[in-house]
């Protein structure tokens, strides 16, 4: 930390979505635009992990004077006009702020888990300590083993990875397992496909996860910690070894930790690409080198895990639930949340919503208040809420009749979806139902490791039935097959990535069987996704003559003139969509 | 990264020998050479069975378990087309058709004249931006069929 902390700070949110959208640049402007003017020494350039909304590249500027001002979608051609106007004049640029939208987004969060995301450099150890990091450690080290793991267990904090399985119990059963060396392992491997709050919360505030799993080695009694993280997350990765390196040299990892008699290190793992390796004996298989493939469970990897010793293995946000829970105590957080499932939980909001990105609220929210609450309601207000997708490839969907249920454990399983990590994708009208039940059971059979024969050939039969159904070709029978493979499958798989995977496509036969009905009986797709029973064609009483789909068609299929409906030449059309997504008018079908 | 012709024992060796001697060295050792060279090359993986104390056909096994490996040198730019959930639903797969159509490839191929290796990734983790491709190092948010067209102008 600078001696003379500068009161005046510009946060710029430089995480994966950040860079993509050049936050980079937009960083670099501001230091060349304040060196220019001789100004930098005035200001604090914070370059803060992702704060969940998407908006490109966000920047807040905080001065004395106006508190905080949040500009959205700033580019680098922005940052003259902001350091003239409202870091010289202090004027602030009304038509770059952050509007409506920004604000609802974070009114009804409860940030625990994010707290810090955003708000801190997560490079400097400093902002971390400065904004009360580190202060549970001590806490912890100062009491008996038990106390930390009784506190945990009365908090009711359960694992964020999926199975919502008790923390303080698995710790518990890891504390007891005979044995001298133990393990902690810390699941970053992240593998469905619509979550990002592990890789968020490990770019954003890598010193919480180190804390909470510190504090897990010296409840347990483990000597080492590893972090088994995704190779695709390389910012994560990045973020993670500077904070170890910070962490070792002021005395948080290593011998003796702060003068304790509890020693403990922690390293990195990087994973190889394999959805299945997130299941945790996969993942200690692939920690040994190995395939990354299930086993039979029992013996749980709390008795024989890594190297066959005891071994904790708890996900990146239940990691970041200790800090909090160890210094504000377990009454706090289990007054938070519903019967059942303590605390808050980090969704991850995205599909046909105005505001997508990651949302933390308290356990027990409904997922209609998630829409029209941070999601600030659909795209498309017209075309209308159709259902939703929550837990990934092993999750389920729900229709619209079921958006008042309660997000916990308990009421999201008795739907057949599952809350799994956190996933939540909204879909309105024009979201084809059997399309989506195709599409996770494509990513599942990519993934499956092929051991057991229900999940190898089961979920491949299924696949390839319903390719046969959006492709116009399915039959009744087509549709019991699916109904009966899918339980089978479920009931007779190895591993938790087989015993779920049909559940995308139960749900959908269950609550949406009009539009398998459609497919099948009447050959249509009434969402116009599938492409092979897309006709394109205009329809002439919807077409308002705008010329939209004539501007995008890239192969000069559409003729128009300004005044005409458009007509589309079937013999040139290669039925890319381009019309169809640009038409507001649901003309072309 | 290397041509094939240019892969030398000793090269491969240096990769190697940090690594001697410890336990679960499979994985990273492997990713390691891969950073060097582009992909796994085939002269390299009984060095390395040899250093892990394993068979060659274990190497294998792993090399063709996890999606991340390459035996074969790769294109000279990778579009990564997003196919996670947010970006499919956003109409990423018709982006990743028009993409393979237009040049003629399966993903996961690489094009002839060796210019791209297309490739499906879940979740580039910008799903606000969805759907989202990546050329090389660079993103691209809300793309559409013509964006794509533009922009593969640029990687020659
Ligand atoms: C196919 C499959 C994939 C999984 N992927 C993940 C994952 O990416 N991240 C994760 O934390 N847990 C994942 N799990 C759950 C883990 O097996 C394990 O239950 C979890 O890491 C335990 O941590 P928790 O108690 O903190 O939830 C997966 C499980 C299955 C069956
Ligand atoms: S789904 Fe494509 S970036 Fe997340």
């Amino acid at each position: 930390m600078t001696a003379t902390h500068p009161q005046n700070k510009i946060l710029i949110c430089v995480g994966t979505s950040g860079v993509a959208a050049g936050a980079e640049k937009v960083a670099d402007a501001f230091e060349h635009e304040l060196s220019h003017r001789g100004l930098r020494h005035d200001w604090d350039i914070v370059r803060t992990g992702d704060r969940g909304l998407f908006r490109d590249v966000l920047v807040d500027i905080i001065t004395p004077r106006h508190g905080r001002v949040v500009y959205e979608y700033i580019k680098p051609g922005d940052v003259k006009q902001l350091v003239e106007e409202h870091i010289v004049k202090g004027e602030p640029v009304a038509s770059l702020r952050a509007g409506q939208d920004y604000e609802d987004f974070f009114k009804g969060q409860m940030r625990i888990v994010l707290a810090h995301c955003g708000e801190i450099d997560p490079e400097k150890i400093t902002d971390y300590l400065a904004a009360g990091g580190y202060t549970a450690l001590p806490k912890a080290l100062a009491q008996p083993y038990a106390h930390v793991i009784e506190e945990v267990h009365k908090s009711g904090l359960r694992g964020r990875g999926g199975a919502g399985f008790s923390t303080g119990q698995k710790w518990r059963f890891c504390r007891d397992a005979a044995g001298d060396q133990k393990y902690v392992i810390c699941n970053a491997d992240e593998g469905d496909p619509g979550a990002f709050m592990d890789r968020s919360l490990l770019e954003g505030d890598p010193h919480a996860v180190l804390e909470g799993m510190i504090i897990a080695g010296y409840a347990i009694g483990a000597q080492e910690g590893i972090i088994y993280c995704r190779a695709e997350y390389p910012l994560a990765i990045k973020r993670l070894t500077i904070a170890i390196e910070q962490a070792r040299k002021k005395g948080f990892l290593g011998h003796k930790i702060l003068g304790s008699e509890f020693s403990f290190d922690i390293n990195i793992m990087q994973g190889a690409g394999a959805f299945v390796c997130g299941e945790e004996t996969a993942l200690i298989a692939s920690v040994e080198g190995k395939r990354g493939v299930p086993r039979v469970k029992p013996p749980f990897p709390a008795h024989k895990g890594v190297w066959g010793k005891p071994t904790l293995i708890n996900n990146v946000e239940t990691f970041g639930n200790i800090p909090a829970i160890i210094n504000k105590g377990a009454e706090w957080f289990s007054s938070i949340g519903t019967a059942g499932s303590k605390g808050t939980k980090v969704f991850a909001l995205a599909g046909k919503v105005r505001n997508t990105g990651l949302v933390e609220v308290p356990m027990g929210t409904t997922i209609r208040q998630l829409i029209f609450g941070p999601g600030g309601g659909m795209i498309k207000k017209k075309v209308g809420l159709k259902g939703v997708q929550l837990g990934g490839p092993s999750g389920g969907c729900l229709p619209e009749s079921l958006v008042d249920t309660p997000i916990d454990f308990e009421s999201i399983t008795k739907t057949g979806a599952i809350m799994g990590s956190g996933g939540i994708i909204i879909m309105d009208k024009t979201t084809c139902m059997v399309d989506v039940a195709r599409y996770f059971l494509s990513f599942t059979v990519e993934e499956s490791c092929g051991q057991c024969t229900p999940c190898r050939v089961g979920l491949k039969r299924m696949l390839e039935v319903l390719e046969e159904i959006t492709a116009g070709r399915g039959t009744q029978e087509h549709i019991t097959f699916l109904k009966e493979m899918g339980e089978t499958i479920k009931n007779t798989a190895l591993c938790g990535l087989g015993n779920t995977a049909p559940n995308p496509a139960i749900t959908t036969l269950r609550y949406f069987p009009e539009e398998y009905e459609a497919h099948v009986k009447d050959r249509e797709c009434p969402a116009h996704v599938c492409t092979e029973l897309l006709h394109f064609e205009v329809i002439q009483d919807a077409c308002v003559k705008c010329g939209a789909c004539f501007k995008v068609c890239p192969v000069d299929a559409i003729t128009w003139k300004k005044g005409t409906t458009a007509t589309i030449d079937r013999a040139k059309c290669t039925k890319c969509k381009s019309c169809y997504n640009a038409c507001n008018f649901m003309a072309i079908r | 990264m290397e041509t094939e012709n240019q892969i030398s024992r000793a090269d491969i060796d240096a990769i190697i020998a940090p690594f001697r001697g410890r336990k679960g060295i499979l994985i990273p050792l492997l990713q390691k050479m891969q950073e060097r060279f582009g992909y796994v090359p085939r002269e390299s993986i009984e060095p390395i069975a040899e250093a892990a104390g394993v068979f060659p056909v274990e190497v294998y096994g792993i090399l063709t378990f996890y999606a991340q490996f390459y035996l074969e040198p790769r294109g000279r730019h990778t579009i990564r087309v997003c196919q996670g959930t947010a970006c499919y639903i956003m109409g990423g797969k018709d982006i990743l058709d028009h993409v393979c159509g237009k040049l003629g490839v399966q993903v996961e191929e690489t094009t002839k004249d060796n210019r791209f290796t297309i490739e499906r990734v879940a979740c580039l983790g910008c799903c606000g931006m969805a759907p989202v491709v990546m050329i090389d190092n660079d993103f691209y948010g809300r793309c559409t069929v013509q964006k794509m067209d533009e922009v593969m102008e640029n990687y020659k």
